[in-house]
């Protein structure tokens, strides 16, 4: 059994963070010279770890498997980025929004880190703001905010609906101004294929060169993983096409644990699906509920034009539901309540599988011009996808995967039970619990890497001797050097009849039907037969064109297909063993009324599973949730 | 309906390349031309062939990944979108299309329609960022910004570096993406204690990567997916001559003072 220690620092909870950085150790200037660490993504977390490690002396070498480190999916997160700024004296405190986001996240996230994300949050924007982030100002001069979902106070920080664009091209700046200084060795179309693992510490990665083909090996004192979320597990989603989860995966595969993979986000407003050929599907912003209105027909197959059904035939079923937060309920809420007026057959579009959101009232009240000026970006995004106007009829939405809360397994100073391998952001599980709030993803990824990694990592590097890191000729480095390019070889040597993708539109097919929004014993049981098949089909039947020497994306892609087979298995065996609902994680079996019900007294903990080897069962490890402050509660947005 | 691709093949960045003509299977209107090309990739892998390979990622027009050059226009016939936003519905039924790379000497063709765009990096490297460490920044709300100065800002800020602009000007000219840096940051009171050595550094980088001269014909402002403005290049030649006028001789950005 792994040996899960969250390290929670003792003390009051508001006074952890600050003694924790007290308590941890120092490295001096001239020493931290002589540590390397391998940062593996460059989206907000590892851009911004990257340059703030750099800044504080260590040698950083920096990988992604795009083109240039501006390309992470980071850059497509549209509303904002909250902080606890208080800049609307509507109430807003470092307390408040820590318990927005543990009460949003239905208690199953970890206290500590949550309050610490609250508190760094005002550092983010600061940081952001004097790097040249140009967020929205008011005329005055001062910044501007906007509500989000799950709370009552606006302290969503915002630029236009591209937020986080914004936020990812400041992080690489400032990771470029460290490439510029040679602090940062930037490898750029490389992508890790295995964690190196020496005496049980993570010491290096195994990287494929991805224009060229060729297989190398990198040794540093850490390895710190940004990498993203799963989501592209479910296939059709809101990531890139590129995101996956190869480099967290095989990191679990080399024994880190893998944490509450069954948290998965729906998000409510999306672009409906349109047809079979479709390879992503696009988000319209959570902040559109500021002003849209959501509603659905009254009566079952009304196949009337939205303009002609009236008023009193409408039913804006989340004002109606939830009256005190109405079209700013939580995500996960907003998603069942779309599907749950879909099951009942008052659908719209031609799928059936659609709900309105509704901007005329707001264009009456503010004008369209006000509409446009906050979300003009959207409804253009909107018109060129479905050739609709959405300022003269209301939008189509449906629920689609935007996020995954579960990740790796990491304590309170972003280190898995793998020590010496760091996981940050998305990548990692601690924050978001089993739901997280729009705007809170932004605010993590920053945190973790302009503010919490560099301030933990020295903690463990000060106990590695730089003169002892391992080299690359050590056995372990060749071991996994030889694994990589026998499975690159095996893919190649398969020659079966179907592609990596239609291998993936066929997981995603069995993860949305029996894993997505609602979960049932049955389902995920009838799951757990159908993807070792799916793996077992893979393994023969898989046909990867060309050669490995020059850039091969059918390659690519088999090798993060397979990863996601594999995942979308430990996935379905964690909702199934999970036997609550909570947040994101809906199972029939466990519901009051339509909503949630929790099980404090089995389920208050972190499910970190272990991996045992092809084949076998993995070992699911539990750690408690302790909560000293804040008392678990039924959640409710009435 | 069905159209006919004349789309460029080249096996790597030393081999001659050449177009290829195919047949689309039966496509859907409504499919974007990336989901159209997934679709003939399918097909050609289910012959055996070898796929067309090209950059993408996001899908919806701004990680700037997605790069091709459709019937002579970088990002398609649509103004203001990425070729990831250009959909089927814009072409007719047996139309030819003609697919080419972004093709501009410092973008060099790695394989079919992927090319290099690193030289876009190395600029942002010599000097497209405001030096400020981590921990080390006021309150947000300590230098008031005009909102007319941040909206402006923030209109060249959404640059999504593409490299569309080079791809359609007759001289490859980058002018259009290093002002939207250079006036981005200008713009606002955080970037100006570095606005005259970041010009000088990033339009050194430039003409060291081998980008052509601009001649305003504006074909840049035309192909690009955020309609930056023309405008940015004129306030970057402001800027760049007074630089130069009272410039810091002997600095460079990135030579950072505090290591």
């Amino acid at each position: 059994m792994a040996q899960l220690n969250s390290n929670i620092p003792a003390g009051p909870l508001a006074q952890k963070w600050e003694n924790h950085k007290f308590s941890s150790k120092l490295i001096n200037p001239a020493n931290k010279r002589k540590y390397k660490v391998i940062v593996v993504g460059a989206g907000l977390a590892g851009s911004s770890a990257s340059a703030t490690l750099a800044e504080l002396g260590y040698q950083v070498e920096n990988f992604v498997f795009h083109d240039s480190p501006r390309r992470a999916h980071s850059i497509a997160a549209q509303g904002g980025v909250n902080a606890a700024k208080n800049y609307q004296n509507d109430g807003d405190s470092v307390r408040r929004l820590f318990y927005d986001t543990i009460k949003g996240g239905d208690f199953r996230s970890r206290e500590a880190n949550v309050h610490r994300l609250a508190e760094v949050s005002v550092n983010i924007i600061d940081q952001c703001t004097a790097q040249g982030v140009p967020f929205a100002r008011e005329y005055g001069g001062m910044l501007d905010n906007r509500s989000f979902g799950g709370a009552q106070v606006s302290r969503t920080f915002y630029a236009r609906g591209q937020t986080g664009q914004q936020l990812l091209l400041g992080a690489y700046s400032a990771l470029c101004r460290q490439i510029g200084l040679g602090s940062v060795k930037s490898h750029t179309h490389s992508e890790m294929l295995d964690l190196v693992v020496v005496d049980g510490h993570a010491k290096g990665i195994i990287v494929r060169n991805l224009r060229t083909g060729e297989v190398t090996r990198h040794a540093a004192d850490a390895v710190v993983l940004a990498t993203g979320g799963y989501g592209n597990v479910f296939n059709l989603s809101t990531y890139a096409r590129g995101s996956n989860t190869t480099a967290i995966w095989r990191a679990y595969k080399r024994g880190a644990c893998f944490a509450n993979p069954c948290y998965t986000q729906i998000h409510p407003t999306c672009i409906p699906v349109s047809g079979d050929y479709q390879s992503k599907l696009t988000l319209m912003s959570e902040s559109l509920r500021n002003d849209g209105r959501i509603w659905a027909p009254k009566n079952k197959g009304d196949r009337r034009s939205p303009q002609e059904i009236p008023e009193e035939e409408r039913d804006y079923y989340l004002e109606r539901k939830y009256p005190s937060f109405g079209n700013l309920a939580p995500r996960d809420i907003a998603s069942r309540a779309a599907k749950q007026v879909c099951d009942e057959g008052r659908g719209v579009g031609e799928s059936g599988l659609g709900v309105y959101l509704d901007f005329s009232d707001a264009i009456a009240r503010l004008g369209e011009d006000k509409i446009r000026e906050r979300y003009g970006n959207l409804f253009s995004i909107y018109r060129e996808i479905t050739n609709e106007d959405a300022y003269k009829t209301p939008m189509r939405i449906y629920p689609a995967v935007h996020y995954t809360m579960g990740g790796l397994w990491v304590d309170y100073n972003l280190m898995s039970n793998l020590p010496g391998l760091f996981v940050l952001g998305e990548a990692n599980f601690s924050d978001h619990g089993a739901n997280r709030l729009g705007a809170s993803a932004l605010m993590q990824g920053l945190a973790d890497g302009y503010f919490v990694l560099p301030a933990t990592i020295a903690t463990y590097l000060a106990l590695q001797d730089t003169g002892k890191r391992p080299k690359t000729e050590h056995p372990a480095f060749k071991d996994a050097e030889l694994n990589t390019m026998a499975d690159i070889k095996r893919m190649l040597d398969c020659k079966g009849g179907r592609t990596p993708a239609a291998f993936h539109k066929q997981l995603g097919k069995i993860m949305w039907e029996y894993c997505g929004m609602a979960r049932s014993e049955a389902g995920l049981k009838k799951a757990l037969q159908l993807l070792p098949q799916l793996r077992e089909e893979y393994s023969k039947d898989l046909r990867v064109t060309g050669s490995t020497s020059t850039l091969n994306q059918s390659l690519e892609q088999a090798g993060r297909v397979v990863d996601f087979i594999e995942l979308g298995e430990l996935l379905c065996r964690d909702a199934l063993a999970r036997e609550e609902s909570c947040g994101g994680h809906f199972r029939e079996e466990h519901q009051e009324d339509g909503e949630c019900k929790r099980d404090d007294d089995r389920f208050a903990h972190v499910a970190a599973w272990e991996y045992t080897g092809a084949g076998q069962t993995p070992v699911r490890n539990v750690e408690p949730l302790v909560y000293e402050e804040v008392k678990m509660a039924t959640r409710s947005y009435k | 309906m069905k159209v006919r691709l004349k789309v460029w093949r080249q096996s790597n960045p030393g081999t001659p390349g050449a177009f290829e003509e195919h047949e689309t299977p039966d496509i859907n209107p409504n499919m974007s031309f990336l989901e159209m090309l997934d679709v003939v990739n399918e097909d050609l892998a289910s012959k055996g062939q070898e796929p067309i390979a090209f950059d993408h990622d996001c899908r919806e027009g701004i990680c700037g990944t997605c790069s091709l050059v459709i019937d002579g226009k970088p990002h398609g016939p649509h103004q203001g979108v990425a070729t990831c936003q250009t959909y089927m519905r814009s072409f007719s039924d047996g139309d030819m299309i003609t697919v080419e790379p972004f093709r501009a000497a410092p973008f060099p063709i790695i394989r079919d329609l992927v090319v290099d765009r690193k030289a876009f990096d190395r600029i942002m490297q010599a000097g497209g960022f405001i030096s400020v460490r981590t921990g080390n920044a006021p309150d947000a709300n300590a230098i008031p910004v005009p909102k007319i100065a941040a909206d402006l800002a923030m209109d060249a800020a959404q640059c999504i570096g593409c490299g569309a602009c080079v791809a359609a000007c007759k001289n490859a000219s980058a002018m259009l993406f290093v002002s939207a840096k250079v006036s981005h940051l200008g713009l606002l009171p955080q970037g100006q204690p570095e606005r005259q050595r970041r010009v000088l550094a990033m339009v050194e980088a430039m003409d060291k990567e081998g980008f052509g001269a601009c001649t305003v014909t504006g074909s840049c402002e035309a192909v690009c997916p955020k309609e930056i403005s023309l405008d940015f290049i004129s306030r970057m030649n402001r800027d760049y001559g007074r630089s130069l006028l009272q410039g810091e001789p002997g600095r460079k950005a990135g030579a950072s003072d505090e290591a």
